[in-house]
C-alpha cells in the first residue's frame, strides 16, 4: 500500500509501510549500536505498532507543535522499550536528527529512556503501569470537553502486571470511553523470563472483554493488519474502550535475542549489530 | 457573634461547588469518599463529578490526565491513602510531569493525624507531611481552621502545579473568626512571647494555644505562630518572625524526627544561621493501637498538652541556663 498521506498530511518520500518498518528497524539498531544503554530488545517488538500509528494514517499529530490541541494523543507507556521511537520523531519532524547522534550524551535529549522533554513524548513513561490511567484520564477529559480527538496508549504486556492498569480499564469501560484506544505489543517477555512462566496473561483478550473493552488480537509484526486494525478501531463511537492486543516478538530480528527470555537484559554484540547494519544496507 | 465551627472539607467543598457554575474547568474526583457538601457538586455537576471507586492510584493518574486536558482538578480522599497508596503516582505522574507540563491538580487529604481517633494506625496519618514535601514539586498545606482551609480555595484555582492540602477530619474550633490568614505570608503570628516561640501546625495550633496559656499563668511567655504553608512561606518575613526568639518549638502531628515540619525548621534555621536552639515536638515514631480519645492518644505518643508543657519547660530551662553560661 502506497504511504504517501499522514494524519491528512502529506509526508516526505512514499515508502510503502512494510518497507518503512525495516528502515525504522535498522535505524532503531543504529541508534542502539551508537547507545549500547538503550534497551532494544522491547523496543524491536512494537516497530510496526508504531509505523501504523505514525506513517499509516491512524494518528494526527503536527510534528512543529507537537502539543497542538489538535493532536491524537498517543501515549508511550513502555517508555524504555520505545527506542524504536527515535528515528520516527526525528523523521518526521519532531526535532533534528542530529539528535539521534547523541542519544544519551550529555547536552542531547533522547535518554536511555524517553522523557517528556522529547517533542513527541506526551508523558513520563519512564516507570511501567502508568500510561493506561494517565491516557484514562485524558479520554475523559477530551470527552467532556466535547472534543472529537483520539487517545492511543501503547503498553507492554509486562507491565500489565501493575494493578494500576486494571483500575483504569475498570474505569474506561465503566464511562464508556470510546475515544481510548490501547496497543498491548505483546511480546510475552517481561525483564526476568516469559510472563507464562511468572504470572500469566493468558487469554488477555478475554480478560480485556470480560472488563468491558472490545478487544481484536492481531500478528503485531504484520504491519497492514496492524494499521487496518487501528483504522478500524480508532473512533468508532460505540460506547466501548478498543483494545488490540499485537503478537509480537522480543528482540524480533535479531539472532540470539528474538524470543529469548532474558532478551530485555541483553545486548547483541557490536559486531552482530555491525553484520546486521551491513545486511541493512545492502536491502 | 461568634462563627460556628465547621469541618475543613465542608468549608473547603462549599468553596469548591460554589465555583462550580462558573468556572466550568473545576472538575471534582473522589476515591469514594463523601462530605453532604459532596453531594451538592454531585448532583449539580454530574459531568465534572466522579468517584473513582476505591482506586487511589486511578484516582491520581485520571487526575493527571484531566489536568493535561486543562481541567483545575481536586482530588478527595482520606489523607493516608491519597499520599501514601498512590505515592509513585503522585510523584511521577504529578511532580514529576508538571514540572514539564502545565497541570492543575489540587489533593484534598482528609484525617491528617489522630482526627480518625478511633479508627486506628491505618487511617490515622502521622507520615504525610514528610512523604508530601519530599517532592519538590508539590506545595502542602496543613490548615489548622475551616476558615483558613476554605480561603486555600482561590491558590488552588490561581496557581499551577500539585498541591497537597491536609484537613482534619474533626470540627475545630474557628481560629481566623475575623479574616483568613494571608496566604502570600504562609503564616500567621498569633502571639509574641520573649525566648521562645511554639511554630505549630494543623490540630497543633490549638494545643499550641493552650499550652502558651498555661505557660502564660506561670510567667513564661511564649509565642506561638501557626504555619500552615509547611514550605512555601514568605521567607524573609518568617526569618523576621523567629528573629527574637532564642527557642523554636515546632508541633506537629506526625512522626518527630522522620522529615516532617521538624526536619524543614533545622534546615531553614541552618541555612539562615539562625541563632536558635530547636525543640521538636511531634509523634513519638511506632504504631500504637491503644483506644482513647485523641486527648489521651496525643499524652500517650508525647504530643498532648501536659506532654508538651512538660517538654517546653525542660526546654526553658535547659535554654536559660545555656544562655547565662553564655553570658
Amino acid at each position: 500500500m502506497a504511504n504517501d498521506l499522514q494524519g491528512g498530511v502529506l509526508v516526505k518520500g512514499a515508502m510503502s509501510l512494510e518497507e518503512r518498518a525495516k528502515w525504522v528497524w535498522r535505524e532503531t539498531l543504529a541508534v542502539h549500536r551508537r547507545a549500547a544503554e538503550t534497551r532494544i530488545a522491547s523496543s524491536l517488538s512494537p516497530i510496526e505498532i508504531f509505523v501504523a500509528l505514525y506513517y499509516g494514517g491512524v494518528l494526527r499529530f503536527d510534528a512543529a507543535n507537537p502539543l497542538a490541541d489538535s493532536r491524537d494523543r498517543c501515549i508511550i507507556s513502555k517508555g524504555h522499550g520505545s527506542i524504536c521511537m527515535y528515528p520516527i520523531l526525528a523523521d518526521l519532524g519532531f526535532f533534528p536528527e542530529e539528535e539521534l547522534h547523541r542519544v544519551c550524551q550529555a547536552g542531547g535529549i533522547l535518554g536511555g529512556i524517553p522523557d517528556p522533554v522529547i517533542p513527541g513524548y506526551e508523558t513520563v513513561n519512564g516507570s511501567l503501569g502508568h500510561g493506561c490511567g494517565v491516557a484514562t484520564g485524558m479520554a475523559l477529559g477530551l470527552k467532556r470537553r466535547g472534543s472529537d480527538r483520539s487517545v492511543f496508549v501503547i503498553a507492554g504486556d509486562g507491565e500489565l502486571h501493575e494493578g494500576a492498569n486494571w483500575e483504569a480499564f475498570m474505569f474506561a469501560s465503566h464511562h464508556k470511553l470510546d475515544n481510548l484506544n490501547l496497543v498491548v505489543d505483546d511480546n510475552k517477555i517481561a525483564m526476568l523470563g516469559f510472563t507464562d512462566d511468572i504470572v500469566s496473561h493468558v487469554a488477555l483478550r478475554e480478560r480485556l472483554a470480560a472488563f468491558g473493552w472490545e478487544c481484536e488480537e492481531v500478528d503485531g509484526h504484520d504491519v497492514l493488519a496492524v494499521q487496518a486494525a487501528l483504522l478500524a478501531m480508532k473512533g468508532r463511537a460505540n460506547g466501548k474502550p478498543k483494545a488490540l492486543v499485537a503478537r509480537t516478538l522480543k528482540g524480533r530480528g535479531v539472532p540470539g535475542l528474538e524470543n529469548f527470555a532474558l532478551a530485555h537484559i541483553s545486548n547483541p554484540k557490536p559486531d552482530v549489530l555491525d553484520r546486521l547494519l551491513e545486511q541493512g544496507e545492502d536491502q | 457573634m461568634s462563627m460556628k465551627p465547621r469541618a475543613m472539607r465542608d468549608a473547603l467543598l462549599e468553596r469548591i461547588w460554589q465555583s462550580m457554575g462558573d468556572d466550568k474547568k473545576v472538575f471534582f474526583i473522589s476515591a469514594d469518599f463523601g462530605s453532604p457538601v459532596l453531594d451538592k457538586i454531585r448532583e449539580q455537576f454530574p459531568d465534572r463529578f466522579i468517584n473513582v471507586g476505591v482506586a487511589e492510584q486511578n484516582l491520581i493518574n485520571v487526575s493527571a490526565g484531566l489536568a493535561l486536558e486543562g481541567f483545575t482538578v481536586f482530588a478527595y480522599a482520606i489523607a493516608p491513602f491519597i499520599t501514601m497508596r498512590c505515592y509513585e503516582q503522585v510523584r511521577v505522574n504529578l511532580a514529576l510531569l508538571s514540572q514539564v507540563r502545565k497541570m492543575n491538580v489540587n489533593l484534598i487529604g482528609v484525617g491528617a493525624g489522630y482526627s480518625y481517633v478511633v479508627s486506628g494506625p491505618t487511617h490515622q496519618c502521622y507520615e504525610d507531611l514528610t512523604v508530601m514535601r519530599a517532592l519538590p514539586a508539590v506545595k502542602v498545606y496543613s490548615p489548622a481552621d475551616h476558615v483558613s482551609a476554605a480561603s486555600l480555595f482561590d491558590q488552588c484555582v490561581a496557581t499551577p502545579g500539585p498541591k497537597y492540602l491536609r484537613l482534619d477530619a474533626q470540627v475545630l474550633p474557628v481560629i481566623y473568626e475575623n479574616a483568613a490568614p494571608s496566604l502570600a505570608d504562609g503564616f500567621h503570628v498569633h502571639r509574641n512571647g520573649e525566648e521562645i516561640v511554639l511554630v505549630a501546625t494543623g490540630y497543633m495550633l490549638h494545643t499550641a494555644f493552650k499550652v502558651a496559656e498555661r505557660l502564660a499563668q506561670r510567667g513564661v511567655g511564649v509565642g506561638v505562630v501557626d504555619l500552615f504553608n509547611i514550605d512555601g512561606f514568605n521567607v524573609s518575613r518568617f526569618r523576621a518572625a523567629l528573629g527574637p526568639y532564642s527557642g523554636i518549638v515546632t508541633m506537629e502531628e506526625g512522626f518527630r524526627g522522620r522529615g516532617g515540619l521538624d526536619a524543614m525548621m533545622f534546615d531553614f534555621v541552618n541555612r539562615n544561621a539562625i541563632p536558635a536552639r530547636i525543640l521538636n515536638l511531634g509523634v513519638e515514631p511506632g504504631y500504637r493501637f491503644e483506644l482513647g480519645t485523641r486527648t489521651e492518644l496525643h499524652e500517650l505518643v508525647g504530643i498532648g498538652v501536659e506532654a508538651v508543657e512538660k517538654s517546653i519547660t525542660a526546654f526553658a530551662r535547659n535554654l536559660s541556663s545555656t544562655l547565662v553560661k553564655e553570658r
